[in-house]
């Protein structure tokens, strides 16, 4: 029997060795240090270049490394002074000039003044650039209206738009519109996106690919140095994994927590944050074939899902039901009285018998996942289930989001009835104009995929975003809603609200509508 | 031997070509492009279709396909177009991750798995076979991610031996101790069904050699039964356990691509899978071609090391 007390010794040993490991292994896993926040990214940043990305997982970095000529003032989006101090509008809206910060210094040492400004928009705009390479620029657009943009002196910077635009501020706060310093981009070239520098309040120190990207506190910050020594950004792209970070104590902050997740981390150790944002869920109807055709058809959609349940149950209370086009997160140009669709299932079987659709059939396309989608395939079997109840035939098609997009944004026809859908916009403007007018359609370049078109509607979008005035402006967006709730282009469903978990040792955080990630006040104790 | 050597090598150019075919199909032929991956939500078809041309992928299929072997033949795997970086400096990075995870994890398997096979093999029938015979029938059923998920759930949320995810310490030194701090959860995870396998075979390989003539020779010299078992039996019975673990090392490797999305190890997995999800073509063409040319070499190495330690096996 040696061999069985050869085993036992190997096991004992083994055993103890084993041992040995774990006690000298389990010190390591620490708590992470004070003043260096580590926050859970929903996916690796995909450049840190503003001008080049579209996707607010991206912008959360960004916002932290980089200033715009403004910014949105806290907890809100109305654009406030930032790298520009003051400025002023020329009376029939297309001239904007610009008085510049003085004393303020790049990231790398380069002085920030009008020529950098200029330089960062003919990047963007001017094909001939000599760093339009740098690009691709996908949110050029947002700047489509800039005629010409001159430097007067060192402080002075002057924009002449080809017409008057009035989202042209809050564009400027929007990342696409951060200042880039321009000796980083000669010197970096197609490289720039890994090795930032911008103004803002921090500077960025390392990006190890897939593991995090650490910016440090930028003591000279013209706008007083932040509280924080660091921040990490690491990319957890699991969410259960997420989770599973924040509960072990390896980050101290997540962001788009998954509702079902939630409830782990009420109680002690942790806060909860929330804030609505303008973010619109909604399911594209197709009207230039098929059922949708008819208005009475698309209320009748409207009437039968139950969008109580659907925020309540399938989202956990993470998002509001919504009444319209535009959400509430801009207060002012939304129409405090629209009242969304009631769920009212004999109503949608009344106007689908008045239609003389009793059981149409449809096609529904939904998505795996993708920006601001939320829980897309429970949504829409949610969806299909009322749909069915009221006597829809509802066919769903699934796909992941890179190729849903590329069905999708082409436009419905021959394709499907229905699609999900869902924008994150920083003006009341951006989603209605690209995705409601009838210049908006697909084969104009626009993102109306159902093929909505209303006179009114285009008429009142267009005058919106050439009226100088905010309350015109206002006036205009809520009676744009009121004829778009009735035409029914869309199944009007939820208004996100972001959330964010945080470890109790973090102090002064909170979430802002715009969806960015602002750290610059945020103290770690 | 090296004319031996040098012929596999050659006869591995035909397989990886048609790995190349084989990759570049699928990529063209699943939906979604890499313009609407960059582009994002703002994709408009004409956008998309001067991204596509600026990236070349608006030429014939086939055209695509020489440029690229042309260029991969010269050692250029092109720019990854999501990270915009060398696709070779991206691999590599991450080839490192992937060879630590795997290689613990294959020696882990190798090791326990031919001990466990050795000692059932030894106690036929007796409490330590049913014993691990047990032990490895639960190991070979659970699927690494699952297994990987409930780790993390015990040892890093619940008890906080372990970090939950990730390589090394998000801060601080990277030394030895806080990468195998990190390494242990995802190297026993992967590590786990490969054991199984490995013990099941070693044990039937150990039971055929110990009914041989020359090992009842050798008990009845006298030979010590710790010998006999460990020297002369288990010597003999590699002969049919390195294929196995050929087999094996293969199998680890891609198996981390769980396990490594799992525990968020920054290795060629998880690269693959977010390239393939950001339609990242050169980068999941160049890193699939890096890695089955890593598993054709792994069978080299394995027929060489066989064929070395068989003298009947002809080279």
């Amino acid at each position: 029997m040696k061999l069985l007390n050869l085993t036992r010794r190997t096991l004992l040993a083994g055993g103890t060795a084993l041992a040995l490991g774990l006690a000298a292994l389990t010190p390591v896993s620490a708590q992470t240090p004070p003043g260096v926040l580590v926050v859970g990214q929903v996916a690796e940043p995909q450049a840190l270049d503003p001008a080049a990305v579209t996707a607010v997982n991206d912008f959360r970095i960004l916002m932290n490394v980089y200033d715009g000529l403004v910014r949105y003032a806290s907890g809100t989006l109305e654009p406030e002074s930032a790298l520009a101090t003051a400025w002023e509008i020329s009376d029939d809206g297309t001239v904007y000039t610009f008085t510049l910060r003085e004393g303020v210094n790049f990231h790398d040492g380069s002085p920030f003044n009008a020529d950098a400004v200029v330089f960062n928009f003919e990047r963007m705009l001017n094909e001939d650039h000599p760093y339009h390479d740098t690009g691709p620029f996908p949110l050029s657009f947002f700047f489509s209206a800039i005629e010409t943009v001159e430097a007067v002196d060192d402080t002075t910077v002057r924009f002449t738009l080809n017409a008057p635009y009035a989202p042209f501020l809050s564009n400027l706060a929007y990342p696409t519109g951060l200042i880039v310093s321009p000796a980083a981009v000669m010197e970096h070239g197609s490289e720039f996106a890994r090795n930032p520098s911008g103004t803002g309040p921090f500077t960025f120190a390392e990006w190890r690919s897939n593991e995090a990207v650490v910016i440090e506190a930028n003591p000279d910050y013209w706008d007083g140095a932040p509280e924080l020594d660091a921040v990490i950004f690491r990319p957890i792209t699991d969410a259960n994994t997420r989770v599973a970070e924040m509960l072990s104590g390896g980050i101290d902050m997540m962001v788009e927590v998954p509702p079902v997740a939630l409830s782990e981390f009420q109680g002690d150790g942790y806060q909860i944050v929330e804030q609505a944002g303008p973010h619109v869920w909604f399911m594209i109807l197709n009207m230039r074939e098929g059922p949708f055709t008819s208005q009475l058809v698309r209320q009748a959609a409207n009437y039968a899902i139950n969008k109580t349940a659907l925020v309540e149950e399938v989202l956990e209370g993470t998002a509001e039901v919504a009444a319209g086009p535009t959400p509430p997160a801009f207060a002012w140009a939304y129409n405090e009285e629209l009242e969304p669709y009631p769920y009212d299932p004999d109503r949608a079987r009344e106007l689908l018998a008045e239609a003389g659709m009793e059981n149409p059939e449809i096609t529904f396309y939904v998505t795996e996942g993708g920006s601001g989608m939320l829980d897309p395939v429970a949504m829409g079997t949610a969806i299909q289930a009322d749909l069915e109840a009221v006597g829809f035939d509802v066919t769903i098609e699934t796909y992941e989001w890179n190729t849903f997009l590329g069905r999708v944004n082409p436009g419905l026809e021959g394709e499907a009835d229905a699609a999900q859908m869902a924008w994150m916009t920083n003006d009341p403007d951006t989603l209605p104009y690209l995705a409601l007018r009838t210049e908006a359609w697909p084969e104009n370049g626009g993102f109306n995929s159902g093929y909505y078109s209303n006179p009114e509607v285009d008429a009142l979008l267009e005058e919106a975003r050439t009226a100088t005035d905010q309350d015109r402006r206002a006036e205009l967006y809520r009676e744009m809603q009121v004829i778009v709730q009735e035409d029914a282009p869309w199944v009007f469903v939820a208004n996100w609200v972001q959330n964010a978990v945080t470890s109790d040792l973090v102090e002064n955080f909170a979430l802002e509508p715009s969806f960015f990630l602002l750290l610059d006040d945020v103290v770690k104790n | 031997m090296t004319r031996y050597i040098l012929r596999r090598l050659i006869s591995a150019i035909p397989v990886l070509l048609g790995i190349s075919v084989i990759v570049f199909a699928i990529m063209a032929l699943i939906p979604g492009d890499p313009a609407t991956a960059i582009l994002g939500s703002f994709a408009t078809p004409e956008n998309v279709a001067a991204l596509n041309e600026d990236l070349g992928l608006d030429k014939p299929l086939v055209q695509q396909y020489f440029i690229w072997l042309g260029n991969m033949v010269q050692g250029d795997f092109g720019r990854s177009f999501a990270l915009n970086r060398p696709v070779v400096d991206e691999v590599m990075e991450r080839f490192g991750a992937t060879l630590v995870l795997a290689g613990t994890g294959f020696v882990l398997c190798s090791v326990l798995g031919i001990i466990a096979g050795v000692v059932s093999a030894a106690n036929q029938y007796g409490f330590a076979d049913k014993a691990i015979t047990f032990v490895v029938l639960l190991g070979i059923s659970i699927p690494s991610f699952f297994l990987g998920m409930m780790m993390i759930l015990m040892f890093a949320v619940n008890r906080r031996w372990f970090p939950a995810s990730g390589m090394w310490p998000i801060y601080g030194d990277r030394n030895l101790w806080a990468l195998l701090d990190h390494l242990a959860m995802p190297a026993f995870a992967l590590s786990v069904v490969a054991t199984g396998v490995v013990a099941r075979l070693s044990r039937s390989a150990m039971l055929e050699v110990l009914r041989q003539d020359f090992i009842r020779t050798a008990r009845a010299k006298g030979v010590h039964e710790r010998s006999v078992i460990w020297r002369h039996a288990l010597r003999s019975a590699m002969v049919s356990i390195i294929p196995v673990l050929g087999i094996q090392a293969g199998f680890v490797l891609s198996g981390a691509v769980y396990v490594e999305v799992v525990f968020q190890w920054p290795g060629i997995g998880r690269m693959l899978v977010d390239a393939i999800l950001r339609r990242d073509i050169l980068l999941v063409q160049g890193g699939v071609i890096i890695v089955a040319a890593c598993y054709v070499l792994f069978n080299i190495v394995v027929d060489v090391a066989q064929s070395l330690l068989d003298p009947r096996i002809k080279t």
